[in-house]
């Protein structure tokens, strides 16, 4: 059976362990996600299927987005993702919470805040420029980009400052430590990225 | 979206009565050592408290020996507590005793509070 769902990010607490030590943890209200379309390989030339989840009123979306769901008559659902697998599944198909155990690994992927325009410190961890010797205006400037007369340019995708963040970010391994069947909620251990109230994809950890 | 946050929340240890701020307390700390579990105490001031719902935790300082202070911060719903018990109640007009750090001896003495 696969092991995905889409969910919402609420918030991090602390909860204690069996040994009684404080865990950070990330809640995500997950599922019910729905199938609502399967990839096969001689039809798209690879094997995924398509979830939807978050349940909202049908004037919420588009009559393209009601079409695509409307051939199983599944609820409205706001947002449809694609976890490839290969594992035999029906349009239709509920997944929730029950998938994923205490205990298990799971990468969440997510959108990472945006900061905006950061300086080369920031974004990159560059050490900036010297804080005495007579230097002035220097302490954040990333200082030389390139070489010399030979190139005589920047190489492009040389690391300088820029747009920060709003990007995919994959949190790896995160260990899950609640599932609460009752709420739709998923507990890890550790951060995940993007705000509260973010969209984020819960997979099976690839490194085991 | 809190509500949720709340329904996970860790319960209050039964164990721990209302702290105050300059409290004289003896904190009983659950140890394991391998398959043993022994308690251990831990007796200071209470110099600070933080009220944040799940997260709430309080601060003890006591002098251990050669006048070395030692802090301690414990979390109020944290299992490991065995149990608080108050000795004295002090008359202190601050909420966070940080000036306690730069008193050692006669002066870091605080005035006993009767109630």
């Amino acid at each position: 059976m696969l092991k995905g769902l889409i969910g919402k990010k609420v918030g991090m607490t602390q909860l204690f362990d069996d040994a009684g030590a404080a865990l950070p943890v990330t809640l995500i209200e997950a599922g019910p996600c729905y199938v609502t379309q399967v990839r096969n390989p001689e039809k798209n030339g690879y094997s995924a299927v398509q979830l939807g989840f978050g349940e909202v009123n049908p004037k919420r979306l588009t009559g393209g987005q009601l079409g695509h769901l409307k051939v199983t008559e599944l609820p409205p659902l706001r947002f449809l993702r694609e976890f490839r697998t290969k594992d035999e599944l029906n349009v239709g198909d509920k997944l929730t919470v029950e998938l994923f155990a205490v205990g298990e690994r799971v990468d969440v992927i997510g959108t990472s805040k945006g900061k905006g325009f950061q300086g080369a410190m920031k974004r990159h961890g560059f050490k900036g420029g010297p804080i005495t010797h007579g230097q002035s205006d220097r302490q954040r400037a990333p200082g030389s980009r390139g070489a010399g007369t030979t190139p005589g340019r920047v190489y492009k995708g040389a690391r300088g400052p820029g747009h920060m963040g709003r990007e995919r970010v994959t949190s790896q391994g995160l260990k899950i430590v609640l599932v609460d069947t009752e709420r739709n909620l998923i507990g890890v251990n550790g951060a995940v990225p993007g705000p509260k109230g973010g969209l984020v994809m819960i997979k099976e950890a690839r490194k085991q | 979206m809190t509500d949720l946050l709340k329904a996970v929340e860790a319960e209050v240890n039964p164990n721990i009565p209302e702290l105050r701020p300059g409290d004289t307390v003896s904190v009983h700390v659950r140890i394991k050592e391998g398959d043993r579990e022994r308690i251990q105490e831990f007796k200071g001031v209470v110099i600070r408290k933080r009220n944040s719902g799940n997260n709430a935790n309080f601060t003890v300082r006591r002098t251990a020996s050669n006048g070395i202070g030692v802090e301690r911060t414990f979390l109020m719903r944290s299992p490991r507590i065995d149990k608080v018990v108050v000795e004295r109640h002090s008359h202190v007009r601050r909420a966070q005793l940080y000036f306690m750090r730069e008193r050692t001896g006669k002066s870091a003495r605080l005035k006993q509070k009767f109630d």
